[in-house]
């Protein structure tokens, strides 16, 4: 929270993309969340990720829920559509949405508590039908709006500021995601822009569920020594699994990596990911050998982050329930209604 | 790159732009924000301290901090630092009982001021309240020297001037006015501690083209002219006026001369008109009231008719410059210009002059006339005499001349008590938080987005009937407060302690100007190429951390920093604070140390 209004002048050779914007213009207004909070630096790599990708703000929907984290979707792209929703309900929208109007970016932005507790169900049935978005679950582990309690993600061994032990199992959501047909799961940490960035935006460029887990430090409640959250204990734990690099459809590749180090997906759009493994033994494009991957890192309380698992075969929603070319909410009366003689041909085919 | 040592008082002095541009080195920021709180006799104050002519200069400055100030980094237009000085003196209260203590039992060393000029005024104020007897010689009946004799009273009002001349010789300077010394021997004979020369530039330059002789009653040096005119000695002019010359004297000649009767004044410069030497903001006066600027109009001979001036010819000019911009002049080989005149204002330069300073008695000369003057302490080669303001080293302005008196007094001073003239008083600093409470910062951090505000202008016509009606009316109390707040506190110093620091980036991301970076360290030009925007500016700093926990360092580019705050707002553990910087540049003192430190 702050009184001061951050001011309009920006810096004189801030860097201008193509469609003549700096980062400054895909800023939302000042975050009310507390200073030091991870989310807004979740909201700072969404502003680099739109700014690069050089998006115009008006073709991207933001959704999101209730809590602390579903707050910030005010904090970043303030041109963008925009639906603060019912908490645990944001996927129901971001799905009506998504029928209706496939062209937008669907960006949710969400917590451990609005996903991994009251959302769960939503959340996991939006996984399942590919809904082609990226959903962010910015994972503190507490819930910081009402003061500290564990949220369903907080670790076993992850105690509580007080030192109040956790006696529930937590919910790792990548595995849920990687389970349940996420297309493109990634886990990172608010505190590495130049990891999580590339992260976003392959995301965003990916066609099909694109799910990233944030660790992001509530530095009120859950920023201490005996926490799993903790900006410390993430950078002491972090495993980095693999590099990102999202190499957009008109520049040449420059990167070469050892033959077998590196895995290169083609995009609908024409884009590339070039993903550049650190570890050996592990494919993040086969599903059993992610989840196995991601059990071990568990089990050794080590934070996996990167890349963990990419389907090359991008497929989304409107794949599966093969819906018709044209968005849903430019359909006219005609299309929808096309009169009794259509409706009979079609009726004499269930005679 | 090694951590910033901001415990070395330059560092912090250099980010504060206009202070540190100042050669008195005047607390800006510290007086603009009393401005805006109508505190205008604390405003006074603090510039009377540094620069002794608030009131003056208010209207006079040569304005070094206004370029340097960081606004014109940002916006284009700096704060107009020198108009809101004049604010706090025209509206000061009485001051009086807030001048130094005068004491009346003496020291017992006397100093001789020759010239009372803004150099030599200055080194009376510094060494009065220390018990020193201080005697001005000045050859007219007046004092104040150039800013009396050559500033037209249209932009310096007589009344303004002679309150704060006064305000020195009330604290108790013996004058001997219409005294012009003609021999520093004489002077030195009479057994004075020191000698300070502070007789200025006093020579105009002249011409020695044809004609130059016959024309002599039409030709006036300009700051003969201006002196004439101030002392009410030349009472009008030729209905036609060709100025010669494109410098602030030049400018105060033909609006001086507009107002005696001259209705047909022109200026002709040498060089073009971008290269001429006038500061912007007096070439557009000039130009609002009508008069025009020729460039390029080099003067090659005085046309005589019926044995007196009748016009100047021309020869056309034009300007080259090489791959290092050095700027040469040569003929365009355009036909000559001939322009007819009654009367020419020549205002191509001041000399300095020291007929009255015999060469035998230890003073060094160099080649070019000039004393030998050591840069620091003003000291001349015959230790008891010390030059300042324009006699040390050429016309400059009065804020200079200030400077010089400053530091003169300094070395007068460390003579008489046999200190060392190099043992100086150093500067006093202080740095404390400006933190007040949760969200709560004692200083105005809502940056102003307006754009400079222009002071009003007397009517025209009116002030083109009078030498005496000043043409600028100053801000009123209202605008000053705008004005004022357009200030970016460059004084309020964001501080960074890297053993709080928990690498959260929110500093990095509330940032409006992305001066914040957490980077890997390197030597200081690949880190200056690649901090979020790269620092180009090489003449401003870079503010680096020493190692954090991640192995990396906190750099921060000062070369566009808002002073916002907003760091220190975002910041969870207080790493960032934003402490206020304040730098008073060494003064002649009672101070007991320096002797100890001898």
């Amino acid at each position: 929270m702050t009184h001061i209004a951050k001011p309009k002048f920006q810096h004189p050779k801030l860097p201008v993309n193509g469609l003549g914007l700096t980062r400054r213009n895909y800023e939302g207004v000042v975050s009310t969340l507390c200073a030091g909070c991870g989310h807004d630096s979740i909201s700072a790599a969404i502003i680099e990720a739109c700014f690069e990708l050089e998006i115009p703000a008006h073709r991207i929907a933001k959704i999101s829920g209730i809590g602390c984290s579903s707050k910030t979707t005010n904090y970043f792209l303030s041109r963008a559509h925009g639906f603060n929703s019912v908490h645990g309900r944001m996927p129901s929208v971001a799905t009506g949405a998504n029928l209706a109007n496939p062209d937008l970016t669907y960006l949710g932005v969400s917590g451990d508590g609005d996903t991994a507790s009251i959302g769960l169900g939503q959340f996991s049935h939006a996984v399942r039908r590919r809904l082609n978005m990226v959903y962010i679950v910015e994972n503190n582990g507490t819930y910081g709006l009402t003061k500290g309690q564990f949220s369903a993600t907080n670790d076993k061994i992850s105690k509580s500021r007080k030192g109040v032990e956790n006696r529930f199992e937590s919910i790792d959501l990548c595995s849920l995601a990687i389970e349940l047909g996420a297309g493109f799961v990634a886990r990172s940490f608010s505190g590495d822009k130049a990891q999580l960035v590339p992260l976003i935006k392959a995301a965003m460029s990916y066609r099909g569920f694109a799910f990233l887990d944030v660790i992001s430090p509530c530095v009120t409640f859950n920023n201490h020594s005996n926490s799993t959250k903790s900006y410390d204990y993430v950078r002491e734990h972090n495993e980095v699994l693999d590099v990102l690099d999202l190499v957009p459809q008109r520049s040449e590749i420059s990167t070469d990596y050892q033959p077998g180090t590196s895995v290169e997906v083609t995009l609908h759009d024409g884009s590339e990911i070039k993903l550049h493994k650190l570890s050996q033994d592990y494919d993040p494009s086969d599903h059993g050998s992610a989840l196995l991957n991601l059990y071990q890192y568990k089990q050794q309380n080590t934070v996996a982050t990167g890349v963990l698992y990419l389907d090359p075969n991008e497929s989304d929603m409107h794949d599966l329930l093969m819906t018709c070319e044209q968005p849903l909410n430019t359909l006219r009366d005609n299309a929808l209604c096309p009169g009794s003689a259509v409706l009979d041909t079609l009726n004499s085919q269930f005679k | 790159m090694k951590p910033t040592d901001v415990a070395d008082p330059t560092y912090f002095h250099k980010v504060v732009d206009c202070q540190w541009a100042c050669p008195a080195h005047t607390p800006v920021p510290e007086y603009i924000r009393l401005i805006a709180q109508r505190r205008y006799s604390d405003a006074f104050m603090i510039n009377w301290k540094s620069n002794v002519f608030p009131g003056v200069l208010g209207r006079t400055c040569d304005r070094p901090c206004e370029p340097a100030c960081r606004r014109t980094r940002i916006e284009q237009k700096p704060v107009a630092i020198c108009r809101l000085k004049r604010v706090a003196a025209d509206n000061r209260g009485d001051v009086s009982h807030r001048l130094p203590a005068i004491p009346s039992q003496k020291n017992g060393k006397r100093i001789a001021l020759i010239g009372a000029g803004p150099a030599s005024l200055t080194v009376a104020r510094d060494l009065l309240p220390l018990g020193y007897e201080c005697v001005l010689f000045e050859k007219d009946r007046q004092s104040g020297g150039l800013m009396r004799t050559n500033i037209p009273s249209f932009r310096l009002p007589v009344d303004v001037l002679d309150d704060e001349v006064e305000r020195i010789l009330d604290l108790g300077v013996e004058v001997r006015f219409n005294t012009e010394v003609s021999s520093l021997k004489s002077v030195l004979n009479e057994g004075f501690d020191a000698v300070f020369i502070g007789t200025g530039a006093p020579r105009g330059k002249d011409l020695a083209i044809t004609g130059r002789r016959q024309a002599n009653a039409n030709i006036h040096l300009g700051i003969d002219f201006l002196t004439s005119v101030a002392f009410k000695h030349t009472e009008s002019i030729g209905r036609r006026v060709l100025v010669i010359g494109g410098g602030n004297t030049a400018m105060d000649c033909c609006r001086t001369a507009l107002r005696m009767g001259g209705d047909d004044v022109r200026v002709t410069v040498r060089s073009p008109r971008e290269d001429m030497k006038a500061s912007d903001w007096e070439i557009e006066d000039a130009e609002r009231e009508g008069i025009p600027i020729l460039d390029n109009h080099s003067p090659i001979e005085f046309l005589i008719e019926d044995g007196r001036l009748h016009g100047v010819v021309f020869e056309r000019m034009q300007a080259h410059y090489d791959g290092f911009g050095r700027r040469s002049l040569s003929p365009s080989g355009e036909p000559p210009v001939v322009i007819e005149c009654d009367d020419v204002l020549m205002a191509i330069g001041q000399n300095n002059a020291f007929p009255w300073i015999e060469r035998d008695i230890g003073i060094v000369f160099d080649d070019t006339g000039m004393p030998v003057v050591d840069a620091q302490t003003f000291q001349s080669t015959l230790p008891e005499v010390f030059f300042g303001g324009d006699a040390a080293w050429g016309p400059k302005n009065i804020i200079w001349a200030v400077a010089h008196g400053h530091q003169a007094a300094i070395s007068i001073d460390l003579k008489c008590r046999e200190i060392s003239l190099t043992n100086r008083p150093p500067p006093m600093t202080n740095l404390f938080s400006q933190k007040m409470g949760i969200h709560e910062w004692s200083y105005e951090n809502d940056i102003s987005i307006e754009q400079r505000l222009a002071v009003p202008h007397a009517d025209l016509a009116k002030s083109l009937k009078s030498l005496t009606t000043e043409v600028e009316l100053g801000y009123d109390g209202q605008m000053a407060m705008e004005e004022a707040t357009r200030c970016l506190n460059c004084d309020i110093q964001t501080v960074f302690s890297e053993s709080l620091c928990i690498e959260c980036d929110a500093c990095v991301d509330i940032c409006p100007v992305d001066c914040i970076n957490f980077t890997q360290n390197e030597e200081e030009t690949p880190l200056r190429a690649q901090l979020r925007v790269p620092a180009t500016n090489l003449d401003q700093d870079l503010y680096v951390s020493d190692y954090l926990n991640t192995g990396r360092v906190m750099v921060k580019d000062e070369d566009v920093c808002l002073h916002c705050g907003l760091c220190a707002e975002r910041c969870p553990t207080s790493a960032w604070d934003m402490q206020k910087f304040l730098f008073l540049d060494g003064m002649a003192t009672a101070s007991q140390e320096l002797a100890d430190a001898n």
